[in-house]
């Protein structure tokens, strides 16, 4: 049969259609499905139920919940590890394998580990390995990271697509259950835009497979009702096949569907995320053939599959009989009920099943679940009677089965409510759960809430739908009653735990942590729940302790004579179940800057560098000839005119009547009187006295500055001053124009020649438009700001431009220079020209703890000022003088080295100094740089002794750093 | 099979001795009582009985041991930072791990095996030749490296040179670590509990009793406790543990997230870094990739997690590692650190006699655990603190004589 020897027949199957087979590879087979077939139910169709090795003992593993929430599942895809074989379609290209295994999945030659279990007690990698000194790296660690992990990555996957969408919604309904469905539809009746989000394929949650009377039918006609009501409905949008996989602050929501994250900001929020059944613990509970009784019930109603031919049902619960019914149904010889509790109540479900006549076993439990050959399958149950005490006298019986059942309980799905800051409670038996202490508008319904009869989950869904919308401002009609039994009293049985002398009860199947394990932990002294975490590693795998933290902390409140409460569970944090690192990264695009002129740089084939966001040209012409470029571009401004795109220069609007002030206040310089029409020298200190940005303030009107700022500063000055006037308050506005200006800085003693025939409204001549002036003009037609600055030190204009004449002034620029020779020049000769003048770069000749005084800008510091940011402290600064200096050096003689720039300043083997820039210098043709160096030996020609990373040393001599035209002639012109 | 295990094995009972015995009752007096049971508390604890004979000592932990962040980091061990005087302090560090297995007992699992930090941009160039050069002179073994090398360290690196952040240059820090770092405060627990160290967890201090400027007696939510001496040892609430003692500290705190994924097979040896993307990424002993950024931008004191930093953290990841996009992230978790304004710890004497501060450790706490416990414990012993410890004096923000560490931190932990 192409769908598989265990495939039932309908209406089994809610999920797979039956008219169309799919065909797939699993280790290296082909196999048949149905759509809709995940591939853990098409394997288990087929009669395989082998989908991993367990992480430390490579013990076989299979089904455990159907529900994608465990670790027993997860199987490789190519370029895909770790994935949920109970959530992974089936497909015609689906190739999978499982994971964590040398030799083949059935016969896995690591399965021999398991026998050395004893040799592994908890935490044994912290009692040995460690002697001799340094055995641990060079001999065990390699064993062990040889043996670790699950998956494989593959370097030649491919980044793949991922996309992210926004989502907006009143209420947002985590969980489409029977109470997610009914809060859905009451807050929509009241008026609410409704996002209701459910992890599975289909709306219906436990109604969709679960079991809650006696003739089989209740749980089909409510979904169909439900589903049908809420599809209708406009107002709610149904998200299905969709994970909300967190909580963050304000109900901000991540929802996972495929690879596409929509962050969901809800007005409200209700959890009616259900529960999670927990596995027994007894011997062997962890092989292929023993699940929970809610997986049986999934493969048998959402994919139609038998789940085994004989089965066993340890029913804790009468859930359990529910499981023994449903199997009975479905063709599957049900051997016996095994029930820990002494006297069952009687119900519906334990009578029908009684009237089947399957066999009762009460006071009893499993023991041990027999293991077939390899531990590959299990062949039956040991059952034992109980004690009164809850534990298994010795001996009992065997009875053949091959399907083990688990239903003895449940936990709250309450990590999405934790993270949002509850607390989970329970009674002192550890038997029901209560959660608490949840922020304003999020809610819990259903059995998250405790309410895990069918009528209370549904009045519950109900209330918290209507206060929702009434939280929402909406008219809500009355609230329904919910019942005060809500049917927790006995879902959970307190104990399902029976260890065995001979271990392999496995408490945390993703870690092979057995009940020894944790109960040694306790016993060396980790008592703190948080502590057998962290020693034993309970709760650390992928399934992050969702069927594990609830017997491990009964098990050390056990140990430590605490209640289960007090003891408490682990902290839950995001994300709820695994989620893609792509789906996270989104399609990955990081934000660049292109100036108005880049495509002309392209063109004229300049080597581009990042600068912060930026790209900036280089150096023009290719990379071989890199070094006579810089030089060839350095001489032409020196020598004739040269230009350079200046547009990532930051740029700040300051205006109002307190902008002079505003200024005063944030820079250390004056400039209340600072006349218009001139531009002045800004320093920037923060509030420890340390230099952290510079450029000039030109003022056009007395309220009205334009500022420059670095490129990489310009962002965080403009953060500077909002920060410090959202205090101040002056009345003044300021505003980041850098990426709305484009920037030219025309250089060279040719300069002016070339740019004067273009302006047009001012005089450009020496005597008109001195050195630091500036003025507003028009530039080739276009409206501009010119600045008569130095940074080069030559003749030079910068001039400004919207950002959308920028490509136009640069074209017609070069134009102009043409008949001059002029070309463009890059960031490299204008840090080379910079330096030959000796100015600073702020972030490259200063650091994080740079005084004006070090870097000789004292001049630059206003006296009289009442106040500026970092005064006081640059006056404390000076009662403490800095030991070092930022001087000018050279290294004398053509064939001199050239030091790197970060070279240490020694003295006696000790570190005083380092070089912050250093070239060798095309118009001295010497090698000239800055350097900090001792204080007590920064005057002119002392020497400076540098290491280079070769490490040898060379010594060169101070000089001032004015390394050229110390008398600015050139750049006044 | 090694002789520890086979004691385990073969014992017909488990031998369970309990690293740390069971919270007894408070004595009248303490010679020294420690405020916070995380690694440098309980490193503290351990030398001053190991190093100096002091045993009337009490750790007092407001939760459980090393639950702070001890068990939030991710434990990089490293001592390439920028001045000498920090690279000695590490340095002291990084010598004291090497041996702390054999020393404590306790397998710490310490494994180096080298941390790149990777440069996109001609200043990160300059600051790492600067820490390159800086190290070799302390003698650390620290090195820059080239894009051919960067390929050899770490071949599965996504080396496009089109990339938005080419890889242009790395640092090369042979002797980059990394530990267990629950086990480092579990080691030092224990062997300091066999000394006769008292530890207390679930025991929250809630008062500080100054008197005439000398520290009198610690309150808590389980009753008074003298000491002759008393130190915080608190990261991420230094400030306010201080304020009790009525001392201000220049810390601001803020979150710092970090995150692993599921488990896959090791393809990854060196801890990876790059300062320009604010991610470092290293593949933990059970095959989880640990997953680090910046600290949040503002300040808090809540231990929540963000979606916006996981969004970003792991966009840059990808941006190194393109090929894991595939991968499942399993947890993620906060701390808080203890900023300082030079990014260095203060350490040492506090205005409040006989009261010690071992402060402002923001997000490099853990690798200085062993070299604070030893030096914080010889403090205490001698009244003084050691000329190692002296460039990180609370003085020197009254002096301005401060570290200058800004850069070395970001992102490369």
């Amino acid at each position: 049969m192409r769908a598989g020897s265990n495939r039932l027949p309908a209406p089994a199957g809610l999920l797979v259609d039956r008219e169309r087979p799919v065909s797939f590879a699993w280790e290296g087979a082909r196999y048949w499905g149905l759509a809709g077939d995940t591939l853990a139910s098409a394997l288990a169709a087929n009669g395989e139920w082998i989908l991993s090795r367990s992480f430390k003992y490579h013990r076989p593993r299979g089904v455990l919940t159907m529900a994608g929430q465990d670790a027993n599942t997860l199987v490789q895809l190519k370029g895909e590890p770790n994935v949920p074989a109970d959530r992974l379609p089936i497909s015609e290209d689906l190739e999978a394998w499982g994971q964590n295994y040398s030799g083949s999945l059935k016969r896995d030659r690591n399965a021999v580990l398991a026998r050395l279990s004893r040799f592994m007690p908890v935490g044994f990698y912290y009692r040995a390995f460690y002697r001799p000194r340094g055995i641990w790296q060079a001999f065990w660690e390699p064993i062990v990271r040889r043996s670790t992990g699950l998956g494989k990555v593959d370097r030649a996957t491919p980044h793949g697509h991922f996309d992210k969408a926004y989502g907006f919604c009143d209420l947002a309904v985590i969980g489409g259950g029977p109470a997610g469905l009914s809060t859905a539809l009451a807050a929509a009746g009241a008026g609410a835009e409704v996002l209701l989000v459910e992890e599975n394929p289909v709306l219906g949650g436990s109604l969709a497979y679960a079991r809650f009377d006696a003739e089989g039918t209740l749980a089909a006609a409510r979904r169909e009702a439900l589903v049908a009501e809420v599809e209708a409905d406009p107002k709610i949008e149904v998200m299905t096949g969709a994970v909300c996989n967190g909580w963050f602050a304000d109900n901000w929501l991540p929802v996972i569907r495929g690879n596409r994250l929509t962050k969901v900001r809800a007005k409200e929020v209700v959890l009616a995320t259900g529960s999670i059944e927990q596995p027994a613990i007894f011997r062997n509970n962890d092989l292929p053939g023993v699940m929970q009784g809610s997986a049986a019930q999934r493969l048998i109603r959402l994919y139609g599959v038998r789940p085994g031919r004989r089965a066993v049902v340890l029913a804790g619960d009468d859930d359990g009989y529910g499981v023994a019914l449903d199997l009975a149904e479905a063709g599957v010889e049900v051997a016996a009920v095994v029930d820990p509790r002494p006297e069952p109540a009687p119900s519906a479900l334990t009578e029908a099943v009684a009237g089947q006549g399957i066999e009762v076993l009460a006071g009893h439990c499993v023991a041990e679940a027999l293991a077939g050959p390899g531990n590959r399958h299990v062949r039956g149950a040991f059952v034992s009677r109980l004690d009164g005490q809850g534990g298994a006298v010795p001996g009992g019986s065997s009875i053949a089965c091959d399907l083990l059942c688990m239903s003895t309980g449940y936990m709250p799905t309450y990590q999405l409510a934790l993270q949002a800051g509850a607390k989970l409670g329970c009674d002192d038996a550890g038997a029901h759960f209560s959660i608490t202490g949840l922020p304003d508008h999020l809610r819990l319904a259903g059995s998250v809430a405790g309410a895990t009869d069918l009528e209370a989950a549904l009045a519950e869904g109900r209330r918290a739908g209507l206060r929702a919308a009434k939280a929402l401002g909406l008219k809500a009609g009355s609230e329904p009653e919910v019942p005060a039994d809500k049917g927790q009293a006995g879902a959970n049985h307190p104990w399902p735990i029976f260890p065995h002398a001979r271990g392999k009860d496995f408490v945390d199947f993703d870690e092979d942590l057995q009940v020894k394990d944790i109960v040694n932990a306790v016993a060396d002294g980790y008592c703190e729940i948080e502590l057998v975490k962290r020693f034993s590693t309970v709760g650390m795998g992928p399934s992050q302790g969702r069927h594990s933290a609830l017997a491990t902390a009964r098990l050390v409140a056990r140990a430590t004579g605490r209640s289960v409460a007090e003891t408490g569970v682990t902290a839950a944090r995001p994300p709820f179940t695994g989620e893609k690192l792509g789906v996270l990264a989104g399609r990955g695009f990081e934000p660049e800057r292109l100036t108005a002129m880049h495509h002309r740089h392209l063109e004229q084939g300049a080597q581009m560098m990042t600068a912060g966001l930026w790209w900036r040209p280089a150096y023009y012409g290719t990379k071989d000839r890199r070094e006579d470029c810089i030089r060839e571009e350095v001489l032409a401004v020196r020598r004739n005119v040269a230009m350079i795109d200046v547009s990532t220069l930051g740029g700040l609007e300051v205006r109002g009547p307190d902008a002079a002030e505003f200024l005063n206040r944030v820079y250390t310089f004056a400039y209340a009187k600072q006349p218009l029409g001139r531009s002045r020298y800004v320093l920037m200190t923060n509030d420890a006295g340390t230099v952290i940005d510079d450029g000039v303030a030109c003022r056009f009107r007395d309220g009205h500055f334009y500022v420059t700022a670095t490129t990489g500063g310009v962002d965080r000055v403009y953060r500077t001053m909002l920060w410090w006037n959202a205090q101040w308050r002056l009345d003044v506005d300021i505003a980041n124009v850098t990426a709305a200006t484009a920037g030219v800085n025309i250089a060279g003693p040719n300069a002016r020649a070339v740019l004067a025939p273009l302006v047009e409204g001012a005089d450009l001549s020496a005597e008109a438009f001195p050195y630091m002036g500036l003025r507003e003009a028009s530039v080739a037609g276009i409206p501009a700001r010119l600045l008569r600055v130095g940074f080069v030190g030559e003749l030079g204009y910068e001039v400004h431009v919207p950002a959308s004449f920028g490509e136009a002034l640069w074209d017609r620029l070069l134009e102009a220079g043409k008949p001059h020779g002029m070309t463009p020049f890059g960031v490299e000769a204008q840090r080379v020209l910079r330096l030959e003048k000796g100015h600073i770069i702020i972030g490259q000749d200063s650091d994080a703890m740079t005084t004006p005084d070090e870097v000789d800008m004292a001049w630059a510091i206003a006296k009289k000022k009442p106040f500026f940011v970092g005064g006081r402290s640059i006056e404390l600064r000076r009662r403490h003088p800095s030991k070092r200096k930022l001087v000018g050096f050279t290294l004398e003689g053509a064939d001199a080295p050239l030091p790197q720039e970060s070279n240490l300043v020694l003295r006696n083997g000790e570190m005083v100094g380092f070089v912050t820039s250093v070239t060798r210098s095309p118009t001295l043709e010497t090698v000239i740089g800055l350097a900090y160096t001792a204080a007590d030996e920064a005057e002119e020609g002392a020497p400076l002794r540098i290491k280079l990373t070769s490490g040898r040393m060379v010594e060169g001599r101070v000089v001032p750093p004015h390394f050229y035209d110390p008398d600015n002639q050139r750049q006044e012109m | 099979m090694p002789w520890g295990l086979l004691k385990y094995g073969l014992g017909r009972r488990y031998p369970a001795g309990p690293d740390f015995p069971a919270r007894p009752e408070f004595k009248p007096r303490y010679d020294v009582v420690i405020i916070g049971g995380g690694g440098h508390g309980l490193a503290t604890a351990y030398y001053l009985a190991k190093d100096w004979g002091i045993t009337n000592v009490c750790v007092l932990e407001k939760g459980y041991l090393a639950g702070g962040n001890t068990g939030r980091n991710t434990a990089v061990i490293r001592s390439n930072y920028i001045t000498p005087e920090s690279v000695r302090f590490y340095k002291e560090s990084v010598d004291l791990f090497n041996d702390l297995s054999g020393e404590l007992g306790y397998n710490i699992l310490y494994s180096q095996r080298g941390q790149l930090t990777l440069a996109h941009s001609d200043a990160t160039i300059r600051t790492f030749r600067m820490r390159a050069e800086v190290g070799k002179l302390v003698g650390t073994r620290i090195e820059m490296v080239d894009r051919r090398q960067i390929r050899e360290i770490v071949p599965c690196l996504d080396m496009d040179e089109n990339a938005r952040q080419p890889i242009l240059a790395g640092l090369w820090h042979r002797d980059g670590a990394t530990g267990r770092h629950d086990a480092v405060a579990w080691g030092y627990a224990a062997r300091a509990a066999e000394y006769g160290v008292e530890l207390h967890q679930r025991t929250e201090v809630t008062g500080l009793e100054v008197e005439r400027g000398r520290i009198a007696a610690v309150e808590t939510n389980r009753g008074r406790v003298r000491g002759g001496h008393v130190i915080q040892a608190v990261a991420g609430m230094s400030s306010v543990v201080a304020a009790m003692a009525g001392i201000r500290l220049p810390i601001r705190s803020y979150p710092l997230q970090a995150m692993v994924t599921q488990p896959v097979k090791p393809f990854l040896d060196p801890l990876v870094s790059s300062s320009g993307l604010h991610t470092y990424v290293s593949q933990s002993s059970r095959g989880e990739l640990v997953i680090g950024g910046g600290s949040d931008p503002y300040e808090l004191y809540s231990t929540r997690s963000t979606l916006e930093l996981k969004e970003s953290l792991i966009a840059h990841t990808l941006e190194l590692f393109p090929f894991l996009a595939n991968l499942r992230l399993m947890r993620q978790w906060a701390g808080i650190t203890d900023m300082t304004p030079d990014y260095s710890p203060i350490m040492g004497e506090s205005p409040v006699r006989n009261y010690w501060l071992d402060a402002g450790w923001g997000t490099w706490g853990f690798k200085a655990t062993p070299v604070s416990g030893k030096r914080m414990a010889e403090t205490i012993a001698r009244e003084k603190a050691p000329e190692i410890l002296h460039p990180f004096r609370l003085d020197r923000f009254k002096t301005f004589d401060l570290a200058n560490e800004m850069g070395a931190t970001a992102a490369s932990h």
